[in-house]
């Protein structure tokens, strides 16, 4: 078997946590730790992204490196967190299947992203290409976290998880997209979550609640 | 000045003064005057195009050819419709309290900003941009389903938000996977996102990727067009959403949503060189038709029914663009015009009768045609058009779609002429008692802008006789870009 250089291992190293972090928000019951997780999956996306711009001297990644580290670690939790702290939001999040059940829909979800991944990554040219199918895996992970979860806040926070998955396969497959459209991705999360922050107040004045299933009222009966 | 920067700005500048300015006596105005002066903008950059061809601008970033001219200026027209519709239905909700000044200042800001991001995306060469300005398209309208914050319209804004966040997270995945397949033949350039760079290596893309790209794509830009099974926040964003809101959303914004994913299938076209985008969209386009369909003969509120007929006719152009072919894809072209003009007439029409009645339960409303004799006869006339009665236009896109499918594709004739007869029966036996019967409604402080129902309808009626010369050398145009 051939060395792989110690770059690419770092990249794995990095795209391995973000996958294992993806499986710790799926069993978190917490609704604070689990902005925490999701921080600590961006600064794991930061590192993968600045071992890559290093490693390929490509000007963009670095920038694109510090606006997930300004958006994703630090603006965004902080955001989240005083939401959950105006808001007074319980503690405890309430899954709607159970913990290990949605564990073991998540192992089925990863296996599916790596076979749909497989053909693509070995068309890859760049130093991540094994990357891809654990990216994709991330944005499954993140979606199922949606789908299970009561609250509106995790269901939030799962669908920035999965822009954290989006961004790797982003980084993983290619160098990163080109400047102009990260930035208005990122204006795009940006002004998504003030806009949220808006709606979890107008959410909570009319229901006293947070809970989604608040929220059921319209569909064809 | 420059047509295409002007149409560009004007909503843009527009959107920030009226948010900065607040609701004024004559924000309504300022609303219909930037809208008009998009329009003539539009017009002119659609005069420039015409006479010299496709062009640039701002390096190649923005790309304006035959094809989204005709939706800009498709867009700035409903866009000026709307906004002289919005004026006395914003309001009469005022003096009912359904609304504050505050509220309004937002809806008009927004609705500016929701017009430049759709121009936006109409007009971008690069399919990264594209993307962002779809996503700040839904994010400039969430606020708005929820204008109301009613328990019922802040669920339908943030199913909205959350479904169609979704959908276009799996259309940023499709894109990544796009600038891959391209990164690979164009380098790492910074042009490999740009359609008319991708247009040109189209046949050395990666079919592997492609392939997998464009389902990614269809999935989700086919949720914002509210394609079966991913329509879920469609009929509840429509319904509990002001009026305006819901007849650009249905007349404007789903025809953005498609023109996305027309550009990606010419891709996916070339680099696959076999049917399979064009039968994923048959697929979904037959799917949503019948699955619309049958919904439409359960609905209670008239909005609501009316937007599950907006999947219905999505379906349609889905299935028309999907067979492909000069003629198909001009009859979905025409049906897409068609069916933005009538449905936005039909929602100022039936936005005008709710607020009348003082609520959209169709049972509850009776007898329009004795309260206001136009709006009866609007909501009637746009009713028989978007069923697809001649002579209106609906009639000649429909005509010539169930001819093309008859032809080429005779397995999906009886289902599309299933789901045509089961949307007739369920609509017109729903409206026809609304506008004929009795009824004891009053009388509203501001009287309704009719004329926006009569002009859309107007020219859908022309449409269907007469389609001028050089409409249609247009719509040839475009349905040859699709190849």
């Amino acid at each position: 078997m051939t060395s792989i250089p110690l770059y690419a291992q770092l990249i794995n190293l990095c795209a391995a946590v973000i996958l294992l972090l993806g499986f710790a928000m799926l069993a978190q019951r917490r609704v604070i730790q689990l902005v925490d997780l999701f921080a600590l999956q961006g600064f794991m996306l930061f590192l993968s992204t600045l071992v890559m711009a290093y490693k390929t001297g490509q000007h963009h990644l670095f920038y694109s490196a510090g606006l997930t580290l300004a958006l994703k670690v630090i603006l965004l939790p902080l955001i989240l967190h005083r939401l959950i702290r105006q808001l007074h939001i319980k503690a405890e999040v309430e899954a709607m299947v159970n913990i290990p059940t949605t564990m073991l829909i998540g192992i089925g979800l990863v296996i599916i992203a790596f076979n749909v991944a497989t053909p693509i990554s070995l068309l890859s040219s760049t130093i991540a290409r094994g990357t891809l199918g654990i990216a994709l895996a991330t944005v499954m992970l993140a979606f199922l976290t949606m789908i299970t979860r009561r609250k509106a806040i995790t269901q939030v926070v799962g669908f920035l998880a999965m822009e954290n998955g989006l961004f790797l396969a982003a980084t993983s497959a290619t160098y990163g997209m080109p400047m102009v459209v990260e930035l208005g991705i990122a204006l795009d999360v940006l002004v998504g979550m003030v806009i949220l922050g808006v709606f979890f107040f107008q959410i909570r004045d009319q229901f006293d609640s947070l809970d989604i299933h608040h929220m059921e009222k319209l569909k064809e009966r | 000045m420059d047509f295409f920067v002007l149409t560009l700005a004007i909503p843009l500048v527009a959107g920030i003064l009226l948010s900065v300015l607040g609701e004024r006596a004559w924000a309504p105005h300022l609303n219909v005057f930037a809208s008009a002066a998009t329009l003539l903008s539009a017009a002119g950059l659609t005069a420039e195009i015409v006479s010299h061809g496709s062009r640039f601008a701002f390096g190649e970033q923005f790309f304006i050819d035959s094809m989204n001219v005709f939706f800009v200026t498709l867009t700035a027209f409903v866009g000026l419709t709307t906004s002289i519709f919005s004026d006395p239905y914003m309001k009469n909700d005022r003096s009912h309290g359904k609304l504050t000044p505050a509220r309004l200042r937002l809806y008009k800001s927004m609705y500016q900003l929701f017009m430049c991001t759709m121009l936006i995306a109409l007009t971008t060469n690069n399919l990264g941009i594209l993307w962002v300005a779809m996503e700040a398209a839904t994010l400039t309208t969430v606020l708005l389903v929820s204008l109301y914050r009613t328990p019922a319209s802040l669920e339908a804004a943030w199913k909205y938000f959350i479904l169609c966040g979704v959908g276009i997270a799996q259309a940023l995945f499709g894109t990544i996977l796009l600038y891959f397949a391209a990164e690979r033949v164009l380098g790492e350039t910074g042009t490999a996102l740009l359609w008319t760079h991708l247009v040109d290596v189209k046949g050395q893309l990666d079919p592997t990727i492609m392939a997998l790209a464009f389902i990614f794509l269809l999935v989700g830009y086919g949720t914002k067009v509210g394609l079966a099974p991913m329509h879920n926040w469609l009929p509840d964003a429509h319904a509990e959403g002001p009026t305006p809101v819901s007849a650009v959303l249905s007349g404007l914004l789903l025809n953005v949503a498609l023109y996305a994913i027309l550009r990606c299938k010419v891709l996916a076209d070339g680099a696959l060189a076999s049917d399979f985008a064009g039968n994923l969209m048959m697929g979904f386009g037959l799917f949503s038709l019948l699955a619309a369909a049958f919904f439409l003969g359960r609905q209670k509120d008239v909005k609501r029914m009316f937007a599950y007929s907006s999947i219905e006719h999505m379906g349609i152009i889905t299935f028309a663009f999907g067979m492909g072919g000069p003629v198909a894809s001009f009859a979905g072209f025409l049906h897409m015009t068609m069916h933005s003009l009538v449905k936005s007439a039909i929602f100022f029409a039936v936005g005008h009768a709710a607020q009348k009645c003082g609520t959209q339960i169709m049972e509850d409303i009776r007898g329009l045609k004795r309260i206001n004799p136009l709006i009866g006869w609007g909501l009637m006339l746009g009713t028989l058009a978007i069923l697809g009665m001649p002579p209106f236009g609906i009639f000649a896109s429909e005509f010539m779609i169930l001819t093309h499918a008859m032809k080429f594709h005779p397995w999906a004739t009886p289902f599309l002429l299933l789901g045509l007869g089961v949307a007739f029966a369920a609509i017109f036996a729903k409206v026809h008692p609304m506008v004929f019967g009795e009824s004891e409604a009053k009388r509203l402080p501001h009287a309704p802008a009719i004329t926006p129902v009569f002009v859309h309808l107007g020219l859908a009626l022309m449409m269907g006789l007469w389609i001028p010369p050089y409409l249609t050398r247009w719509f040839h145009e475009a349905a040859r870009m699709l190849g």
